[in-house]
């Protein structure tokens, strides 16, 4: 992974500094809450419903062993003992106190972590494939231009004060495991015609209230030229974006309003105006990048292991793991794992400190020291020996960490929603354990297959229910939550944004309507259909009508 | 909101005898917090100050204006609470988890009945 050189030590211990100023003066009065706010923020502080809360930036969702157990210590220390996975691969603390913030930023400091751009209209942590450099369908790591990005788009004088908040993200892989249709710019690594590399570049995806799936602005781009055309995208975004109101802010409204076709016509005018070379990487800079992401030297190994076959054939629990939770690696006898903190019961993508320093110690001992984590709220050793999963699917189980319920039901994506977040407008956490109580039998989680349930507390869509194949979404009504439901959406390479099936459920219902849900489509698919394929063929009437049809 | 909680609020308003308190954010930890009867801020919802007319909530805010001139609170805003045989009880389902300061990390179900 990259590590720091001078510069980025000495940039992040300033900062650091210069927080614990600005945090005394706001303590002494010298500063106002309306002139502190913006710094806090700027630093990743939030003030929530309970607490203040902190969001720490994981890059590209890549930690290692030592960072794990850093945020395991700040949990333990500073909050009360556990963190939260977000859906954007970062971590959040929620009850740390402004008192202690500028001694965290140190001890993140202490590790090459920050929490700069977690928060503001800048550009944020990129999104990457969590199995980046492991994939067995990897065309290219992405993570080298996670990191390109990042060093770019970090304090950038013309882009720190956009429109909007501003998320890209990059699949080097077929599979889209990063959800980039759903990102401000989408970034694909793709072959092109001379078998060279490059980016197929998607604009104007996102969530929240005016969900769009990202339109295409170029087929193909030399990786070369990458960041004088994000440079172009981002310039005329921030001349044409519309700062006069948030709702309407962002770059999908203004790609949706302008047309992909004219977005595209400025933004091509743009770039080929100003000067490229002056922005584009020289090659020496990206070489000197990508040897921090060269691959663990993997000896190929055998792709069976008789200890494996055997525990497989005599534990359920464990077969069930490693069917859903073990993917396959580019070499041969090597696994990722995903460590699940879905376990029926808990807030999904919550993890304890000791869950922390488990994870760590088992990436050291089984995983060649990678840790990654996913938009879904998971974990991932990304370079498993295939021999290795018995031993590690125990030590996981002991930890409460080896539920075999990846891309199941029961690894629904859950934001904080009201039990945390000032924004919300009703609870998701109690409703998704609910929803997981439900469906807590693994045999019927294998019987649905695979199906991405997704919830979020309000419209702003941190839990990403527009792109759940089911999704829900609290809303307020009158005073009592309700939750409306959605059908149909997929972050996928078939990305497609959920559709409002009917009226909305209270909170005691929804695990019923769910129920109904998954059972109508059982009833009603075809051979080898997934939940998105019997949807896309019969139709919402099929769903409405076992939901509501007795109403 | 349960129907209990649902009940509560239909007939609050029918009888109008709901009361304010006011709530905010400790600065120095963003923790929960009402203005208490002495002047000070409490985590207690319990023993927070009620006021049942518009005047003593105007005296209230004036208290809440210090304090957050003299850095104590940040976000104070009043809320409507029931006076019920058991103690005060918030009237939304938002005030009602802040005023519970719960986690909900812990591996039971659910537990704090809203
Ligand atoms: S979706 Fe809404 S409730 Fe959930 S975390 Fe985002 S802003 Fe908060």
């Amino acid at each position: 992974m990259y590590r720091y050189d001078e510069f980025d030590n000495t940039f992040v211990r300033e900062r650091v500094a210069e927080f614990r100023d600005q945090a005394e003066r706001r303590l002494s009065g010298q500063l106002s809450e309306a002139e502190f706010k913006p710094l806090r923020l700027r630093n990743g502080l939030y003030l929530q419903l309970h607490a203040y809360m902190l969001r720490i930036a994981i890059p590209y969702g890549e930690l290692s062993p030592r960072q794990l157990r850093q945020l395991a210590m700040i949990g333990r220390k500073y909050d009360r003992g556990y963190g939260h996975f977000t859906t954007r691969q970062n971590l959040q603390f929620n009850w740390v106190r402004l008192v202690d913030m500028p001694d965290i930023l140190d001890a993140l400091a202490d590790v090459e972590m920050h929490c700069i751009q977690t928060s503001g209209n800048c550009i944020r942590n990129t999104t990457a494939d969590p199995y980046a450099g492991a994939a067995f369908d990897e065309i290219e790591d992405p993570r080298v231009w996670c990191e390109v990005i990042r060093q770019w788009s970090t304090l950038h004088p013309e882009f720190n004060w956009l429109p909007r908040k501003f998320k890209i993200a990059i699949s080097g892989a077929a599979e889209d495991r990063a959800a980039t249709e759903f990102h401000d710019i989408g970034l694909r690594i793709v072959k092109g015609p001379d078998g060279k590399t490059g980016f197929r570049v998607l604009v104007g995806g996102g969530m929240g209230r005016s969900p769009f799936v990202g339109k295409e602005i170029r087929p193909f781009l030399e990786k070369q030229h990458l960041l004088s055309y994000l440079d172009s995208m981002l310039r005329v975004y921030n001349r044409y974006g519309r700062r006069d109101n948030i709702y309407k802010a962002r770059i999908k409204i203004l790609v949706h309003e302008l047309g992909i076709d004219k977005y595209r016509e400025e933004v091509e005018a743009d770039w080929e105006a100003n000067r490229k070379e002056s922005i584009d990487l020289p090659q020496a800079e990206y070489d000197r990048i990508a040897a921090y992401f060269e691959p663990p030297a993997l000896a190929p190994r055998p792709v069976r292991d008789e200890g494996v076959d055997a525990r497989r054939e005599t534990d359920p629990a464990f077969a069930g793991w490693l069917r859903n939770n073990a993917k396959p690696h580019k070499v041969p006898g090597y696994t990722s794992v995903v460590v699940s903190l879905k376990e029926p019961g808990r807030t999904p993508g919550d993890a304890s400190s000791e869950a922390m320093e488990l994870v760590a110690d088992l990436a050291e001992q089984y995983g060649n020291g990678a840790i990654r984590v996913n938009y879904t709220q998971n974990l991932i050793l990304p370079h498993v020996a295939w021999s290795d999963l018995p031993a590690l699917y125990d030590a996981l189980a002991a930890g409460g960490l080896a539920t075999g319920n990846n891309e199941l039901l029961g690894d629904l994506i859950c934001c904080p929603g009201l039990d945390y977040c000032n924004l919300a407008n009703a609870r998701s956490i109690p409703i998704a354990k609910e929803i997981a109580k439900r469906f807590e039998d693994p045999e019927r989680q294998a019987e649905i297959g695979q199906i991405r349930l997704n919830m979020s507390g309000c419209i702003n869509a941190c839990g990403h229910h527009h792109s759940g194949n089911i999704g829900i979404l609290g809303v307020d009504k009158k005073g009592t939550e309700l939750y409306q439901i959605t059908l149909g959406g997929s972050p996928k390479d078939d990305a497609s944004i959920g559709s409002i099936i009917g009226p909305g459920f209270r909170a005691e219902a929804v695990p019923d309507a769910i129920d109904t849900i998954v059972s109508t489509y059982i009833a009603h698919r075809d051979e080898g259909e997934t939940f998105l394929d019997t949807w896309r063929r019969l139709g919402a009437e099929p769903f409405k009508e076992a939901l509501y049809g007795a109403r | 909101m349960d129907k209990r909680n649902a009940k509560r609020l239909a007939d609050a308003n029918k009888a109008g005898d709901t009361v304010q308190a006011l709530t905010a954010n400790r600065l120095s930890d963003g923790i929960v917090v009402y203005l208490d009867g002495q002047g000070g801020w409490t985590e207690d919802m319990a023993k927070a100050r009620f006021a049942e007319d518009d005047e003593t909530l105007q005296q209230m805010q004036g208290i809440a204006d210090k304090a957050v001139a003299d850095r104590l609170v940040v976000e104070v805003y009043p809320i409507g609470v029931m006076i019920e045989d058991e103690g005060p009880v918030a009237l939304s389902v938002r005030e009602r988890i802040r005023a519970a300061h719960k986690t909900t990390l812990t591996k039971d179900w659910y537990d704090v009945p809203l």
